[in-house]
């Protein structure tokens, strides 16, 4: 079992009791003790060492930090970890298999869907949870579903086309 | 940026819950969505001595409307079960259209329309909502419960009239006794942000004639406006060109907007009214199509 007080909070604890959580991350169980005011965000990152979920603005407004709990999109730096004890959370570590890349991940490379990728990880989640529920997507829906999603590079034109790209060949996929 | 040491509660009931408000004695607060709250733990403009987690309280996410038409929207009814409601759709115009402009697409799947109601910020859209609707908030105690009209629930900016012990478990939208009609348009700078102006308007009318009537304004005063005075003017006769710009002119004139990075504040007035006269005759189509 993974402990994290010390690592995120060097200070010692209080007399406020640490609390252990076990959370289904991308397929698998992990626990760990945690104080409740640590965020979800922050286990991801320096608990379980999967830094793949950035914190942008840390305010709640980028969506860098967009992590799939129970299939749904949210913002982990606004989550307290002790929130997601005995849930479902997708980081985009989950998103490929070793040797594959999602096809997410694949419209992002063939369309230029990213330049510093550093909101790419939110964007891609945000995606997935789109496509889960409407595979065929309008270009209006695309972007309606990704408006919590800043990027600063971009200007979006090439995420909405590698959306459509991996929608193309998830049907693909599915029809086969 | 981290939130202060509290301890962390996750009842697995209302009693529960309400038990562990009156044991913290004014230093717990509820976390329902956490949209607002966590941000305000990051900040430190709240530390509570315990937060007490609502989440896990079963049968608190609905939202239906009763046989008679009332609307009843439970504490953990998320924004995006309202923006994707097919009950809202079919009966309830103003707050469907409201749904899909709070916030962003990831924070509607976790807010609240209730405890957006309880955060009482001036700027919040489903306070406008509610105060034209004429909605009110059902609060549960140790005594029980009690049911609060919106409009008397804020006292002021990020307060409402809750006691420490009490929990608002539902808002509730009298049925209506004509038909309904009404909207929301709010004005933002881009998606996410809080409204520049918003206005929320719900009517009822008969046989054309307008029998109830409520307006109520987002982001242009210390609180939610209520404006009565522009409402008043429309009830009692059918909606004309000339009702609609005297409604526009007073709910314009009762905006107490500022200056601020938004805009000017003759620009939000002009906005109120342009909105109001927008929704009202977007209205008037809608009821030329349905006769
Ligand atoms: C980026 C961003 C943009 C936003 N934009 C908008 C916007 O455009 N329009 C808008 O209206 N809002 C906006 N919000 C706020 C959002 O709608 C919040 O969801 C809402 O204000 C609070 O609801 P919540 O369920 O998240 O409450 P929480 O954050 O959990 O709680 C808020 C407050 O209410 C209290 N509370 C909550 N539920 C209860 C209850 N059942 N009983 C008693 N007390 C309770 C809490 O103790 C706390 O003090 C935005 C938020 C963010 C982060
Ligand atoms: S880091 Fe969480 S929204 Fe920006
Ligand atoms: S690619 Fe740089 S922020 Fe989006």
């Amino acid at each position: 079992m993974t402990s994290l007080n010390e690592e995120v909070f060097p200070e010692q604890a209080s007399d406020i009791p640490v609390r252990t959580v076990t959370i289904t991350v991308n397929g698998e169980k992990r626990s760990a003790n945690v104080e409740p005011r640590l965020l979800l965000a922050h286990l991801l990152r320096q608990g379980f060492k999967m830094t793949g979920t950035h914190t942008g603005c840390d305010t709640t407004n980028c969506g860098a930090c967009t992590v799939l709990f129970d299939g749904k999109p949210i913002k982990s730096c606004t989550m307290l970890a002790v929130q997601a004890d005995g849930h479902d959370v997708m980081t985009i570590e989950g998103l490929a298999s070793a040797s594959e890349l999602h096809p997410i991940q694949e419209g992002f490379k063939d369309e230029h869907g990213l330049q510093c990728g550093f909101c790419t990880p939110g964007m891609m989640l945000t995606a997935k949870a789109l496509l889960d529920v409407n595979p065929n997507p309008t270009e209006d829906e695309i972007r309606w579903a990704l408006s919590g999603n800043l990027c600063r590079c971009t200007g979006y034109q090439n995420i909405v086309k590698s959306v459509l790209w991996a929608a193309v060949k998830l049907r693909g996929q599915a029809a086969n | 940026m981290y939130p202060s040491r509290f301890r962390y509660e996750a009842p697995r009931s209302l009693e529960e819950a309400i038990e562990l408000l009156r044991l913290g004695g004014g230093e717990a607060k509820v976390l329902a969505g956490g949209q607002s709250l966590v941000p305000m733990l990051k900040l430190r403009f709240a530390s509570p001595e315990m937060v007490v987690d609502i989440n896990n309280i079963a049968g608190l996410d609905y939202h239906r409307v009763d046989p008679d038409g009332t609307i009843r929207i439970g504490a953990l009814c998320r924004h995006a079960d309202l923006e994707n409601s097919a009950i809202l759709h079919a009966h309830q115009p103003t707050m469907a259209a409201a749904a899909p402009v709070i916030a962003d697409p990831i924070v509607r799947n976790r807010g609240t329309l209730v405890g957006s109601l309880c955060h009482a910020d001036p700027q919040g859209d489903w306070a406008s909502v509610m105060i034209a609707l004429g909605g009110s908030i059902i609060a549960q105690g140790p005594n029980g419960r009690r049911s609060i009209p919106v409009a008397d629930f804020v006292k002021g900016p990020f307060q409402n009239v809750l006691a420490f012990d009490e929990l608002a478990i539902e808002a509730v939208v009298p049925a209506p006794k004509g038909v309904v009609n009404g909207g929301y348009l709010k004005l933002e700078r881009r998606v996410g942000d809080f409204a520049t102006v918003g206005v929320a308007i719900a009517l009822e009318s008969s046989s054309g004639v307008i029998i109830r009537a409520g307006i109520g304004l987002t982001g242009v005063g210390g609180t939610t406006i209520n404006a009565i005075e522009a409402a008043k003017a429309l009830i009692g006769g059918p909606l004309t060109a000339e009702s609609i710009a005297n409604a526009g002119d007073l709910a314009a004139q009762g905006a107490q907007p500022r200056t601020d990075h938004r805009g000017s504040a003759t620009y939000k007035r002009h906005i109120v009214r342009t909105f109001v006269v927008r929704i009202l005759d977007g209205v008037v189509e809608s009821m030329e199509r349905a006769a």
